[in-house]
């Protein structure tokens, strides 16, 4: 399929591979960070680590929507769905997530909760305009990727006037992630990761476009390339890094300038800035709370807010204690660092929420990773 | 759910949808999100939403940039 086999070639893959090596400084350390889960996925199922050199290290971010949802939200829905006749709408990834009490929203579907996994939330209008008589909730979470289309599908419950739709937001913010993460502690007292660059998400760009990023770059003087999703676009973006820093600039570049304009999709954006305002402030798992990273609807549309609509208590849950998603989610540790990595947490059976989505670190180091000889030294031991 | 991939608009439908192909499977999807678009162009799709329309020319530049030799200046080797 055009767009996506070029850009996996192998041999272009060897021909960037070869500048790396090239062009590498040998004797500094290069630490990466890949802020999107679509990027780890990639990096993980196409073996990218074993084409760079050894002081070339990728760090995974904490981009993956599902991975970063905190386990009180979770809850927060599994209780929604114990309200009669109420049908909840999610995301099929979601379901798995598990809380540290050992339920799921799987495991409360398997007891008789209606819950339905929808690949689209037009899905989930279509479900509220077929029953009238049921109240219809919608467990929206994502990046910018995922919120202008909750604001189309509130749009569109407005104008059909229904009134039995309800969204329960859970949209974040990548920006204030990414400022998040380099003014945590860990990173600037303990030195525990010291990020040399950033590889900027793909279709998050696309909605947000390349401006939003020069903030960082001058900012915290770090490099931003904004990258595609498949390998090539990924290595390209690893070799503007590194050349970014041996001539010590702290610029934001886009490989992915097929579909990613400095401006974004401003349509999209109008759309989400009609329909959204900023939280004051929203825990994600692994970074605690996060000033102004997530968004509400307002109070314009207040009729489709779950949290209007029904009672949703403010619910802050750690985590499992044995599960290091937190750390891994900061950049501080990495999946084969947990003790219970492969054997007492799978992808069949996720103790945390980095083991469920395919993009999360966990997983994607679980399904690609696992066997791998060489294996690259933990960020913490320089 | 993050993983998008490029969809090739197949034809136009009522209500702003579009038919895609994504390497031979046949999905419905959104345009609300985006203007302009015509069967013959390739979109990025994301939870049934096009987000936005891939450029072609801007393709060829990217593909031809991997395809470049590093030379040793690391000023000239930046595009
Ligand atoms: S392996 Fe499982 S328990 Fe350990 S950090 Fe990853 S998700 Fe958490």
């Amino acid at each position: 399929m055009k767009y996506i086999n070029e850009f996996r070639d192998g041999a272009i893959a060897k021909t960037i591979a070869a500048n790396i090596k090239l062009e590498v400084n040998p004797t500094r350390r290069y630490q990466l960070m890949e802020f999107c889960g679509g990027h780890t996925h990639a990096i993980s199922r196409f073996g990218i680590v074993d084409l760079l050199p050894s002081n070339v290290h990728m760090i995974h971010g904490p981009g993956c929507p599902v991975c970063i949802l905190p386990a009180g939200r979770v809850e927060n829905a599994i209780q929604l769905t114990q309200i009669p006749g109420l049908i909840l709408c999610s995301y099929g990834d979601l379901l798995r997530v598990p809380t540290p009490s050992g339920t799921s929203l799987l495991k409360a579907k398997a007891q008789g909760a209606d819950i339905r996994m929808v690949y689209s939330v037009s899905d989930a209008i279509s479900i509220a305009q077929d029953n009238p008589q049921h109240q219809v909730v919608f467990f929206a979470l994502g990046f910018e990727t995922t919120t202008p289309p909750t604001a189309v599908a509130i749009k569109q419950a407005h104008a059909l006037g229904l009134k039995n739709f309800s969204v329960f937001c859970n949209h974040v913010l990548t920006p204030s992630a990414i400022s998040h993460i380099l003014q945590s502690p860990e990173v600037r007292e303990l030195g525990l990761v010291s990020l040399d660059g950033f590889i900027g998400p793909a279709h998050v760009s696309v909605v947000i476009g390349s401006q939003p990023y020069a903030y960082f770059a001058e900012e915290f003087q770090k490099p931003v390339v904004i990258a595609g999703f498949e390998p090539l676009d990924v290595m390209q973006a690893i070799l503007m890094l590194i050349r970014q820093i041996n001539t010590n600039r702290s610029e934001v570049e886009n490989e992915f300038t097929r579909a990613v304009l400095p401006a974004g999709n401003i349509k999209a954006q109008m759309l989400v800035s009609d329909v959204f305002e900023l939280r004051r402030t929203f825990e994600w798992r692994g970074l605690g709370l996060v000033p102004y990273s997530a968004l509400k609807i307002k109070a314009g549309y207040a009729d489709f807010d779950a949290e209007q609509r029904f009672q949703i208590p403010v619910l802050s849950i750690a985590d499992n204690k044995a599960c290091e998603c937190g750390a891994i989610l900061r950049g501080v540790k990495r999946p084969q660092d947990c003790k219970i990595f492969g054997t007492v947490c799978t992808p069949e059976n996720p103790i945390g929420s980095c083991m469920v989505s395919s993009e999360g670190a966990c997983a994607a180091h679980y399904s690609y990773g696992r066997f791998r000889e060489k294996d690259h030294i933990s960020p913490q031991d320089k | 759910m993050c993983l998008a991939i490029p969809a090739y608009i197949e034809q136009l439908i009522a209500d702003n949808r579009a038919i895609v192909n994504i390497s031979g499977i046949r999905k419905e999807i959104s345009l609300e999100l985006v203007d302009h678009v015509v069967p013959g162009d390739y979109v990025v799709v994301h939870v049934g939403f096009a987000l936005q329309k891939l450029d072609p020319i801007e393709a060829q530049h990217t593909l031809a940039m991997f395809a470049e030799i590093a030379v040793l200046n690391n000023d000239d080797a930046t595009q």
